[in-house]
């Protein structure tokens, strides 16, 4: 063959891969209102950016007639690019490949794009629209998905991992997700479970539909499997973009910064908080009044809302948030709001964004079903990861701070930096009714009108503790201050705290209460 | 171990004789929520009812306040709809996942 001819032979199998499965694939897609993998990441990526590697990758499988079927790319694409300039690895599932399923080839491409990743120190996104292993290739198969779940643990905390789910990802399949970061879905088209409608319908005789088991809006809402939903593809692809901008590349760099900008004109927090401590507001307009451009990127919206996480930008710097919202159940940490804050708690601290925790909780939830659930195990989470997290942590005590809550929520105890105060914090061991009625039992009963006295014993104790100023006695918090001069402080403290360095004691790794 | 517990589970269409846990025997059904019922998503006292019978409500009005955890918490019409029943009482002590509201289309 001459040059010129061995160069056009590349290009038709080249074509014969690219060009023909896609015009298939699109077809077999499009029918479920799906995108093609391909499309996929030309719609996340950054134009003309995506290098394609291991196009000429195939099966080694002849069990089952596998030897007559090829699988162009064996079902994966995998590759390098850009999103808004920053780096990354991604791969994409090709459902339209033998269903996506997994087979050892398709795995090794993808611990392969897994590997760069670690060892370039750039962020992993991985697309799964998969049927699940193929079974075909046997315990292979499994050797591929156990492959990718070590390199997905090795990683974490390492590089961020970001999950998209844009298919059906079933069984052992779903394992991948839950070890990676941050996990997207999409409504109507991703679905996650471990086993099937069919199965638990013959198992156990309970009916479900497949969205109502593992759609996208279970994930997102009740299980909390899931950290961002969508509504259509291209929304999703925004949201990662989004992500990306805010998050660092690996564990050894700071995320980018921006340029620095103002809240935008609103409210302020004076006008947010309600007059009456009893009444509730949301705390996501405090967290706005105090962020760049009012922007706030909240992960996991949906799902155990009585938290907020997400990320905002102080004069550019990416900021991590962990906020109570008195709107929803008080604002109490119970099962799922101590996992979901803890998680993102040790989140930032991986990847070196500073924590600002704004405080207005009553305490843990109450009840039997949350004593069962495992409440003490769980609420523990979240005092690990702060007493753990050594990036710089800044909390606001807006108003109350009770109890265990008060510990938990980064208090100074728990080794943050800067604690402050609004004149509005009420920091105690418990509300005021509550504790007058421990305190004051004996004057309240023996008096000749108990009702009476127990509401003046209330009062006194309000006057006396429901206040921020013994805890500023105590040394306990750094400073009361304006609610509207919260912006300054905290920038204030990112500006002195840039070269904070605090190092944990030597270990192989922390037992985490999980 | 004890006679009651023993069962048996499929997976995979294969058949294992075994012994159940208390905790999977005393599992209650999973029920998909019912859209047209509001219910309290914490024990309480309701401390303000703003709706009655026939009444026309838009998505994300107040409902009702339900104090709890020393908050005012204010529910909320989840959508559009109408009031079919007001089920609670001023003052009432309500329990969690007891239903609150009813509404219709």
């Amino acid at each position: 063959m001459s040059l010129k001819q061995k160069i056009s032979d590349f290009f038709n199998r080249k074509k014969e891969i690219v060009e023909k499965t896609e015009i298939e694939a699109q077809s077999k897609q499009s029918k479920y209102g799906k995108m093609t993998a391909r499309q996929r990441i030309e719609a996340l990526l950054d134009p003309g950016t995506f290098h394609e590697y291991d196009l000429f990758v195939e099966h080694t499988t002849d069990e089952f007639g596998m030897d007559k079927k090829f699988l162009p790319r064996d079902g994966v694409i995998t590759g390098t690019g850009e999103i808004m300039g920053y780096p990354v690895c991604i791969y994409a599932q090709d459902f339209t490949v033998a269903g996506g399923s997994l087979g050892l080839a398709h795995a090794r491409k993808i611990t392969k794009i897994m590997d760069h990743a670690m060892n370039l120190g750039i962020p992993l996104i991985g697309i799964n629209d998969s049927g699940g292993a193929r079974i075909q290739e046997g315990v292979n198969s499994l050797a591929g998905y156990g492959e990718i779940f070590y390199r997905n643990t090795r990683a974490s905390g390492v590089i961020p991992q970001i999950s998209v789910i844009l298919g059906p990802c079933a069984g052992g399949a779903v394992y991948s997700p839950a070890l990676t970061d941050f996990v997207f879905v999409v409504d109507k088209v991703s679905k996650m479970f471990i086993t099937g409608p069919e199965v638990i319908k013959t198992v156990l005789g309970e009916e479900i539909s497949m969205e109502d088991l593992g759609g996208a809006r279970v994930q997102a809402e009740i299980s909390g499997n899931a950290h961002f939903f969508a509504e259509s593809e291209f929304e999703c692809f925004e949201q990662i973009k989004k992500l990306v901008t805010f998050i660092s590349w690996n564990n050894r760099k700071k995320p980018e910064p921006m340029l620095p900008a103002q809240p935008l004109e609103g409210r302020t927090i004076t006008e947010i908080l309600p007059n009456d401590n009893t009444e509730p507001y949301d705390v996501r307009d405090i967290i706005k009044a105090i962020a760049d451009k009012s922007d706030f990127f909240e992960v996991q919206e949906y799902w155990a809302k009585n938290i907020v996480i997400g990320f905002i930008r102080m004069n550019g710097e990416t900021v991590g948030v962990v906020a109570n919202q008195p709107l929803v159940l008080a604002g109490v940490l119970d099962v799922d709001s101590s996992d979901k804050g803890a998680r993102f708690i040790r989140f930032c601290d991986a990847f070196n964004i500073p924590l600002l925790t704004l405080v207005d909780l009553p305490g843990y939830l109450p009840g039997v079903d949350q004593e069962y659930a495992g409440v003490i195990r769980h609420g523990a989470k979240i005092l690990y990861a702060y007493s753990e997290a050594t990036v710089l942590k800044m909390t606001v005590i807006m108003r109350k701070a009770y109890g265990g809550g008060y510990i938990a929520m980064c208090s100074r105890h728990l080794g943050a930096d800067f604690v402050f105060a609004w004149p509005t914090a009420e920091i105690a061991v418990m509300g005021p009714e509550g504790a007058a009625n421990i305190i004051f039992k004996k004057e309240i009963e023996s008096a000749p009108n108990p009702e009476e006295m127990r509401k003046i014993k209330v009062q006194e104790y309000t006057d006396k503790f429901a206040n921020p100023f013994k805890a500023a006695a105590n040394g306990y918090i750094d400073g009361v201050i304006i609610p509207d001069e919260t912006r300054e402080q905290i920038l204030h403290c990112l500006l002195i705290g840039k070269n904070k360095k605090v190092e944990n004691p030597e270990k192989k790794h922390g037992i985490p209460p999980f | 171990m004890e006679e009651d517990l023993k069962g048996k589970i499929i997976v995979d269409d294969t058949v294992y004789e075994t012994y159940y846990t208390r905790k999977y025997i005393n599992r209650k059904p999973i029920n998909i929520s019912d859209p047209n019922t509001i219910v309290a998503v914490i024990p309480g006292v309701i401390k303000g009812i703003f709706v009655k019978k026939g009444d026309r409500v838009t998505k994300g009005q107040p409902l009702l306040i339900l104090e709890a955890m020393k908050m005012k918490n204010r529910i909320f019409a989840p959508r559009n709809g109408i009031i079919e029943e007001v089920i609670v009482n001023i003052d009432d002590r309500v329990a969690k996942d007891q239903p609150l509201i009813k509404i219709t289309d």
